[in-house]
């Protein structure tokens, strides 16, 4: 009689079995409010600890800025959260329920993470509204991908972005033929047309004249609210300027967190930048 | 959508697709029409060189997809071409029948010698014609696509994986080499007799499989041309420039790269199962490692990365080849590396390039 019963509860017609949940395209999880859990995260490179039990919660919609001195693990947590580099221990999730750790980058960027580099890196042989077009949210298997047209919403997208970047003059050019600046705000744009939940941008401001720099600052600062937006920056001006919260790493962990001033008034965080 | 959208603003590709029906039309024509004392007759030697040629160039345009676009630079192609050759001969083969040199009606002269008494399971189904073509698309496919999926998931890229699309083909080599295999070892397969029923010598077939082999081109220059122009095009060339990039946006490279790299060893196979009815033989060499370079070597005089000049390179290459063993016999080899260093020296885009350099000036 008991195996009756677990073949009728295998065969429960309401059930759904585990791996028939579809693991991408899960919308994500936002009820508690906080967007980004990282957890006990730890990672070494040939015995190097570049993430040492690495603690650290976004919130929805915050704009939220990483600094530290060089080394102190900046570039390696972006890896961790976009899938290129997998922890040794700790657990990584997006909202509630999407764990991280499971997902390819290809699935990472699906779910809702954008990530610009440190390094811009737009393609060069496509033209400003092609790398737009090729970035944009959608089914990007291969078969729908060569199938794939434009529909006047998705030229309206293109368009709102183009003009949200700044960029409406040069859409036919080669995005290898853009200034330096203009191929970050191109990359920013690129983000933006993945409906990304969580932006993750690395040293936007790099290279960039003063007034490039202030541009930047008023588009991320519009940007969050609507869209989490995590940048990790070297130039404290640039902080200052866009900062409401910022958190402080240091060889790996975190070491302050608070406002621009708490954190500046940190005596940790001073002897940790001047060396004393 | 019609088939001609994808030549819309491809200026090159429309005058290469009209000199390819043009020669379609007229070389049949002047062979046929033409009496042999005619300055413009066409022999039927010569119908066959050119339709060699059109093989190449298809060949050619299918390394192109591949490189020009997508950033693989495959030297193993040569191995795809072989394939789908092997596959044309099998069927070729048992066509034969009784008027093989023993006579047996079953098994090719070369099993009867290795006194072998019945048809290894893999020759099963060749003597049909639909099985053949099938096979000429299926093995190579299959190749590429089991090679491609684990290489292109451990991401393996760039120099790393051109050494090992050579080691790919250079044991493949090896293996048809060996009697054993049952592939006619290092005579391969020859001495064929007609295909489906169409005498090989007679002028009439040799025309066909001319024209046979310029459609195939035509078609499957436009193939490649439709890709190239799609959305899956643009990711192609992303990934060529900005692989983890094009990661991050979404994309899973892995899957792009394995099914352009399918579909261009499935033309590479087509274009060597045209060959091999013309050249009359296929053997092992046709995998040699240094066959594949040759073919990299005709993209990159054409000009990489437009497909018609990968099919202009592959004509003017063995053109070239053709006439300086004839005009040099003793030097042809060292007039032939001139030619491609002074190329790849001054025509960074090879030869097309040079004629859009031109037409840009004017």
């Amino acid at each position: 009689m008991n195996s009756l019963q677990n073949l009728r509860e295998l065969m429960r017609r309401d059930r759904v079995f585990e791996f028939m949940l579809q693991k991408t395209g899960l919308e994500v999880d936002l009820s508690h409010g906080t967007i980004l859990y990282l957890e006990d995260v730890s990672v070494s490179f040939d015995g190097f600890k570049a993430i040492s039990d690495l603690n650290l919660y976004i919130d929805a919609g915050e704009l939220r800025c990483i600094i530290g001195p060089n080394g102190a693990g900046k570039t390696t947590m972006m890896d961790i959260i976009t899938g290129k580099t997998r922890p040794d221990s700790g657990s990584a999730f997006f909202g509630q329920n999407i764990n991280l750790l499971q997902l390819s980058e290809a699935q990472i960027a699906q779910a809702g993470i954008g990530r610009k580099f440190q390094k811009p890196t737009v393609f060069e042989f496509h033209t400003v509204f092609e790398n737009l077009e090729l970035s944009m949210a959608g089914d990007k298997r291969v078969w729908p991908t060569f199938r794939a047209r434009l529909d006047g919403a998705q030229q309206k997208r293109i368009g709102d972005v183009l003009e949200i970047i700044g960029l409406q003059e040069s859409r036919n050019k080669y995005a290898g033929s853009l200034s330096h600046g203009q191929k970050q705000w191109l990359e920013i744009g690129m983000l933006l047309m993945q409906n990304p939940k969580l932006l993750l941008v690395d040293e936007p401001v790099a290279g960039m004249t003063h007034q490039e720099m202030e541009r930047t600052a008023e588009l991320l600062t519009s940007l969050a609210g609507e869209h989490t937006v995590v940048v990790v920056e070297h130039d404290m001006d640039f902080v200052r300027s866009i900062a409401r919260k910022v958190t402080v790493l240091h060889q790996g962990s975190v070491l302050a967190e608070g406002s621009m001033d708490e954190v500046q008034n940190n005596r940790r965080v001073v002897e940790v930048y001047l060396g004393e | 959508m019609s088939v001609f959208n994808p030549l819309k603003q491809d200026r090159g590709g429309q005058i290469f697709l009209a000199v390819l029906l043009l020669a379609m039309v007229l070389v049949p024509a002047f062979n046929l029409m033409l009496p042999e004392a005619s300055p413009f007759h066409v022999s039927t030697y010569t119908v066959t060189l050119l339709g060699k040629y059109l093989a190449f160039a298809l060949l050619a345009v299918a390394v192109d997809l591949a490189w020009g676009y997508l950033g693989i630079l495959s030297l193993g192609h040569g191995a795809f071409f072989a394939l789908g050759g092997y596959a044309m001969g099998m069927y070729l083969m048992r066509q034969i029948g009784e008027r093989g040199v023993y006579g047996n009606p079953l098994l090719p002269d070369f099993m009867v010698f290795l006194n072998w008494d019945s048809l290894p399971w893999f020759w099963y189904g060749f003597d049909m014609f639909w099985f053949a073509l099938l096979m000429v698309m299926l093995a190579p496919g299959l190749l590429a696509f089991v090679f491609g999926w684990f290489a292109f998931r451990s991401r393996v890229t760039g120099v790393y994986l051109s050494i090992i699309t050579q080691a790919l083909t250079y044991a493949l080599m090896l293996a048809f080499f060996r009697n054993e295999m049952g592939f006619g070892g290092n005579n391969g397969l020859t001495d064929f007799k007609d295909i489906i029923g169409f005498n090989l010598q007679e002028d009439g077939t040799r025309i066909a499989l001319f024209v046979a082999t310029a459609l195939m081109l035509g078609l499957g220059y436009i193939a490649c041309r439709a890709i190239v122009v799609s959305r899956l095009g643009r990711v192609a060339v992303a990934i060529r420039d900005a692989e983890d990039r094009t990661r991050f946006v979404g994309y899973r490279v892995e899957y792009v790269k394995l099914a352009i790299f399918t579909f261009s060893a499935v033309l590479a196979g087509i274009a060597g199962a045209l060959y091999v009815p013309q050249v009359g033989i296929i053997n092992p060499g046709e995998f040699s490692p240094l066959n594949s370079i040759e073919i990299v070597i005709w993209v990159a005089v054409g000009g990489r990365a437009t497909l018609y000049g990968a099919a202009a390179g592959a004509i003017m290459v063995n053109y070239g080849k053709s006439y300086f063993t004839a005009a040099l016999p003793e030097v042809w080899l060292f007039a032939l590396g001139a030619l491609f260093v002074l190329v790849t020296l001054f025509l960074p885009k090879g030869v097309i390039g040079l004629l859009n350099r031109k037409r840009v000036e004017t």
